[in-house]
């Protein structure tokens, strides 16, 4: 494998001091390395806080454009890209329709539903992608549970990349469809997400390919630090008491926490403690099952079975960091049965006007799950990540509801009737039409 | 004998080999067997223990050896084991 490497740091850039392991704490030089030589650990991206916190004001940010990019000091990039999709910046919304249902006093959602391919990723992706240009390297590629897969194709199709595209060969079909209209080479693995997954891992050693989530690693999980800067910036420069959000490797779990930290560390927003409630799907939920006996031990799930295919993770690489996260924070990881999941979708929309794919789902039924534990207390303020749109998963809404016909009063799809207006009211009467 | 497919960073330790060939009758022993080939490899995969360390992931003929029997998985005449590091999420 090629490692490319970028020139050493100059006074611009320098608030990027390189890669350091998580475990061992070596020191690595930016490039398209992501595990440590020594101990195979993690490798992540170290900032000068210092640095960074002298130009990152909030006058500052108020001034720049809107989208992840006004952020630039706490993001493992020189300088924003010359070319990129509109990400980030999307809506910290009051669900003060929704919030009783679940048993919340303040609620708030943060709408990641209408990033430019409709999720979350496309932050962590609009990061990889940055480097994977200053890398030089041919081609785009992700191992996916769906939502990465449009997120990739999409960032390469703005940069005139080619884009490969590994998923679980059954994946949902609006997914799928997806990442194919942005011109992706779709290739499906017979197999679950942690088959592809081991397989993307020796076809990036092999191919030089920029895998965002693999080679590429150390600047993509940087991206969902976004998060937490725009929740504190929407709440006027300050955190919430509690962040609800879905695990699924736990990577996205647990950067919205460092993001929270790096904004204390630079002086944005007092320190004030945030629980972390995670949520995962029954069918698949080794981070969860974890939590609950009490261990960081995560025991590999073979084979998930559940209708939340964006959270199924059987091996997830930073479970063991979303349980100590929940634990030290006084927070939880909670499982969420389908049918409750199912519900969550159709209570969100139908309440709030926000239509999440299952993951949101699950993290709003989390919400309660958790406030039924009393990890979430009375007069709390919640922001619950959705992070994904309901256009992707078209048919988990229905899952488990029998009976989807509408009659006057109830919603649903209505049966077909003529074009007339006395068919519609003998319809709305209730009758035949 | 069994294959054992080697990751570029683990490279440098086997001088450059992607592959070689080792006895042993299961996991534990082929991983030793490795080490003992390659001793640089010990600090990169072993943990205090002896066993692979948290970050390692061993594959058996493309299966994850915790679905199988971990490192007491047996391993015939012909196997593949692929090490790689654990790094997952999509």
């Amino acid at each position: 494998m090629a490692i490319a490497t970028v020139p050493s740091p100059t006074s611009s850039t320098n608030r990027i001091v390189g890669l350091r392991c998580r475990s061992c704490r070596r020191a690595d030089p930016i490039g398209l390395s992501y595990v440590c030589p020594a101990c195979f650990g993690p490798l992540e991206v170290e900032y000068d806080y210092t640095i960074a916190g002298r130009t990152l004001t909030p006058a500052a940010i108020a001034a720049r454009p809107p989208g992840i990019w006004r952020y630039v000091e706490l993001l493992p990039v020189d300088a924003p890209p010359r070319r990129s999709l509109p990400v980030g910046s999307t809506p910290l919304l009051a669900a003060d329709r929704l919030a009783p249902s679940l048993g919340l006093d303040r609620l708030w959602i943060k709408d990641d539903t209408r990033n430019p391919s409709l999720s979350f990723k496309d932050r962590a992706v609009a990061i990889a992608a940055a480097r994977a240009v200053e890398f030089g390297v041919e081609a785009l590629a992700c191992a996916s549970t769906g939502n990465l897969a449009g997120a990739t194709a999409a960032a390469a199709a703005a940069l005139g990349l080619p884009a490969y595209v590994f998923i679980p060969a059954d994946l949902e079909p609006a997914k799928v469809d997806h990442a194919l209209a942005y011109g992706a080479t779709v290739v499906p693995i017979e197999g679950t997400y942690d088959d592809v997954n081991r397989l993307c891992l020796e076809v990036a050693d092999e191919t030089g390919w920029g895998f965002v989530n693999i080679n590429l690693r150390p600047f993509y999980a940087e991206g969902s630090k976004t998060l937490a800067f725009e929740i504190a910036e929407s709440l006027g420069w300050r955190s919430p008491d509690v962040i609800v959000a879905p695990v699924a490797s736990g990577a996205m779990f647990t950067r919205v926490a460092r993001g929270f930290e790096e904004l204390v560390e630079i002086g944005l927003i007092k320190r004030r403690p945030i629980r972390f409630v995670g949520g995962q799907a029954t069918g698949c939920a080794p981070v969860a099952t974890a939590w609950a006996a009490g261990t960081d031990e995560i025991v590999p799930v073979r084979e998930p079975d559940t209708i939340v295919r964006s959270l199924a993770i059987g091996n997830p690489a930073d479970g063991r960091y979303a349980v100590e996260l929940a634990n030290e924070t006084g927070g939880s990881i909670e499982a969420i049965d389908d049918a409750i999941t199912a519900a969550a979708i159709r209570d969100v929309a139908r309440l709030e006007g926000i239509y999440p794919e299952t993951a949101g789902g699950v993290t709003l039924a989390a919400a309660a799950a958790a406030r039924r534990r009393g990890v979430i207390r009375p007069g709390d303020e919640v922001v619950a990540l959705v992070t994904g749109n309901g256009l992707k998963t078209p048919d988990a809404r229905a899952f488990g509801v029998a009976d989807g016909v509408a009659r006057p009063g109830q919603p649903g799809l209505a049966p077909a009737i003529r074009p007339s207006l006395s068919a519609f009211e003998r319809w709305l009467d209730g009758g035949a039409t | 004998m069994s294959t054992v497919r080697i990751p570029p960073t683990l490279r440098t330790s086997t001088g450059g080999a992607k592959q070689v060939e080792v006895q042993g009758s299961t996991v534990r022993e082929v991983v030793t067997g490795l080490v003992a080939a390659y001793p640089a490899l010990g600090a990169q995969l072993l943990g205090e223990d002896g066993d692979l360390n948290r970050f390692v992931n061993a594959f058996l003929n493309d299966t994850d050896v915790r679905h199988l029997e971990a490192l007491d998985t047996p391993v015939a005449d012909g196997d593949t084991l692929v090490l790689l590091p654990a790094m997952a999420g999509g």
